[in-house]
């Protein structure tokens, strides 16, 4: 192994200082037993404590958990769709304006987002709560959805799809046994990528979110308002853990998918040798 | 023994198994198919060759139900598929990419399609084991694609079209992926299999050795048309014109004006000052039209000394060799500037050849050596 040179470290530990840096105080502080946030009086769990008796925060991580599952889904099953229709459904009039379409609310304003759903659900008279969620983040998340995938479907090889129907299979049963199991990996991505999208979402979910109904980010905005308390901390580092698992799980799954692929074409090369 | 010889095409009571009837097929603009008519029987083994973008790949797809007829139309067993979907024909392809699904194993790539006959499973178990012991690959049957040679692959692939004991087999560059050797080897496991199952093949290739070898008739294309269709031995000894006969092998191509000289025998007057080419003819020319005559250089002997016996014999000079091991390709040029190509097969050590580079050499050959072609 070589050493890293002096310039190595340094930028090594700048960089990662800027990146983590400021969730380490959070996390710090989220021990403190004081009550006020920037001084410290000892080591404590107190506000975990109280954050599991604190009603309103565990409604709103429950509504957004829901909203979350929900609407990437519903987000999902949309994206791939709208994905598969623009990718094989070949040269169809007005093509090039659909697919332009799908991908305009990726760079639409949030805020914009945000009141025209707002304006539509009042214009329908639908009451705002967590149904208007799910479909606000369905709209937004959707486009994402089908990017991912889309991007996976023009590199696929169109004679798998062929040979399904020469086969015998409808054009459904296609898609369903052929198509759908070998992008699977791009719609997973698709579905998380909408999910954690969905779980920070502040500003639309601010517009369509009802008084029946708070998710957590607003929660938090709210509650930051008012002066941060260590209770926020608690919350925010328990976030910052469940983020960590999930994306330390997921680094390993494909990790070991992808040695036990490599060992099994290993294992052929030796059978065939 | 009366074995009778396999020749469908050639008996006017024989129902063809595929007719394409007056078919044109065109993208757009570009025409790929110009106004086809070609019937193939039962049981064929039938190569469409040509060089890429003459359409043949075009036909295999209509064939399959994945590219529409503009005109005209197909009929497999006497019935119009042109609204047959892909899914309802009793037809299978083997595709160029083998596309495998590459999510399920050897044993559920050939199922697959049995699954989709709402077959039950001891019939699927069944026909699946029959079809891995047909291609050899029975201990593979878990195995993923990847996990599996080139070669091996190609068998799986062919073993999951023929599952469904199709009535037509399509393979479009069945071969193409493979290395030399293991494609000679293959071609004839092909020629095997198409035997013992009696299905009818119909392949696409631009490999003319390939199409020589496995094919009971050759179709060669270009531009969308077929310019011959006939048994390999037929396209390499009687080209109909001279783009088949330099498609199909090496070639000389003599060009001149003709006249008849007795019975089916004409002179052809081919450059100045050099005795005119005698050659036998079943097709009639008159006298002053332009005519080729296509020579195999394996047709052309060549020698020292003017031989006594032949009808045409020239001299020239050896320009150059080209040695393949068991034949050995002499381009001689004429006095007129032409080069002609003959070859020998090199039944004696190279050490003991005795025309080499410069040498001035007679070449001759026979008056029915030679096809005489009008285009």
């Amino acid at each position: 192994m070589k050493r890293m040179s002096w310039f190595n470290v340094t930028s090594l530990t700048l960089g990662f200082a800027f990146l983590y840096l400021p969730m380490l105080v959070l996390i710090f502080y989220s021990f403190n037993a004081s009550k006020l946030v920037t001084v410290w009086a000892g080591f404590s769990t107190r506000w975990y404590g109280e954050l599991l008796q604190n009603e309103a925060f565990l409604d709103a991580a429950w509504v957004t958990l829901k909203v979350a599952v929900i609407s990437s889904s519903i987000a999902t099953v949309l994206g791939t769709m709208a994905a598969y229709v623009l990718v094989r459904g070949g040269r169809f009039l007005g093509r090039t304006l659909f697919s332009g379409m799908i991908y305009a609310p990726l760079v639409m304003p949030e805020v914009i987002t945000g009141l025209s759903l707002l304006l539509l659900f009042i214009g329908i008279g639908l009451d705002r709560g967590v149904l208007t969620i799910v479909l606000a983040h369905t709209t937004f998340s959707m486009c994402y959805v089908s990017v991912v995938v889309s991007s996976r479907l023009v590199s696929f090889d169109r004679s798998l799809e062929e040979a399904a129907l020469d086969l015998g299979s409808t054009p459904f049963e296609a898609f369903r046994l052929v198509t759908l199991p070998i992008i699977a990996p791009a719609v997973i991505s698709g579905w998380l990528l909408a999910f954690t999208l969905s779980l920070d979402d502040l500003v639309i979910a601010s517009f369509t979110a009802g008084p029946a109904a708070t998710t957590l980010p607003i929660k938090i905005f709210s509650a930051v308002r008012l002066g941060v308390s260590p209770e926020i901390n608690a919350l925010s580092t328990i976030m910052i853990l469940i983020v960590t698992v999930g994306v330390v799980t997921a680094s390993l799954v494909s990790k070991r998918n992808a040695l036990r692929a490599q060992n099994e074409v290993q294992a052929a090369e030796r059978a065939a040798a | 023994m009366n074995q009778t010889v396999f020749a469908p095409w050639d008996d006017p009571n024989a129902t063809p198994l595929i007719r394409f009837q007056n078919v044109t097929k065109r993208f757009g603009e570009f025409t790929a198919i110009d106004d086809l008519t070609l019937d193939i029987y039962a049981q064929e083994f039938f190569a469409l060759l040509g060089p890429s973008g003459c359409g043949k790949t075009t036909m295999m797809r209509m064939l399959a139900g994945f590219e529409t007829v503009t005109e005209g139309r197909i009929e497999l067993a006497g019935q119009d598929i042109g609204p047959v979907p892909p899914n309802e024909r009793a037809v299978n392809m083997m595709f160029q990419s083998y596309a495998l699904f590459p999510h399920l194993s050897v044993w559920e790539n050939i199922a697959f399609g049995l699954r989709r006959d709402r077959k039950t499973k001891g019939e699927i178990t069944a026909r699946v084991e029959e079809m891995l012991k047909l291609v050899r690959l029975e201990k593979f049957a878990q195995r993923k694609p990847h996990q599996i040679s080139g070669g091996q692959r190609q068998r799986v692939a062919l073993a999951r079209s023929l599952a469904k004991a199709p009535k037509l087999l399509l393979l479009d560059e069945p071969l193409g992926a493979l290395d030399k050797k293991l494609r000679q080897d293959t071609q004839f496991e092909l020629m095997d299999i198409q035997e013992t199952t009696g299905t009818t093949f119909v392949i696409v290739t631009h490999d003319q050795e390939e199409a020589m070898t496995v094919a009971s008739r050759v179709a060669v294309m270009d531009e969308g048309r077929i310019m011959q269709v006939a048994t390999p031995a037929a396209i390499y000894e009687y080209p109909n014109s001279v783009y088949v006969a330099d498609f199909i092998g090496d070639v000389n191509i003599i060009e001149g004006r003709a006249s008849p000289s007795g019975d089916e025998e004409y002179k052809l007057d081919w450059t100045e000052g050099q005795a005119p080419v005698l050659a036998k003819s079943q097709a009639t020319f008159s006298e002053g039209q332009e005519a080729h005559l296509a020579i195999r250089p394996e047709k052309i002997r060549i020698s020292t000394e003017k031989p006594d016996d032949a009808v045409n014999a020239m001299q020239g000079k050896v320009l150059d060799i080209a040695y393949l091991g068991n034949l050995s390709t002499y381009h001689v040029e004429l006095p007129g500037g032409q080069v002609i190509k003959a070859q020998t097969a090199n039944t004696r050590r190279i050490a003991r050849r005795d025309i080499t580079w410069e040498d001035p050499v007679w070449i001759s050959w026979s008056a029915t050596a030679g096809v005489m072609l009008d285009q």
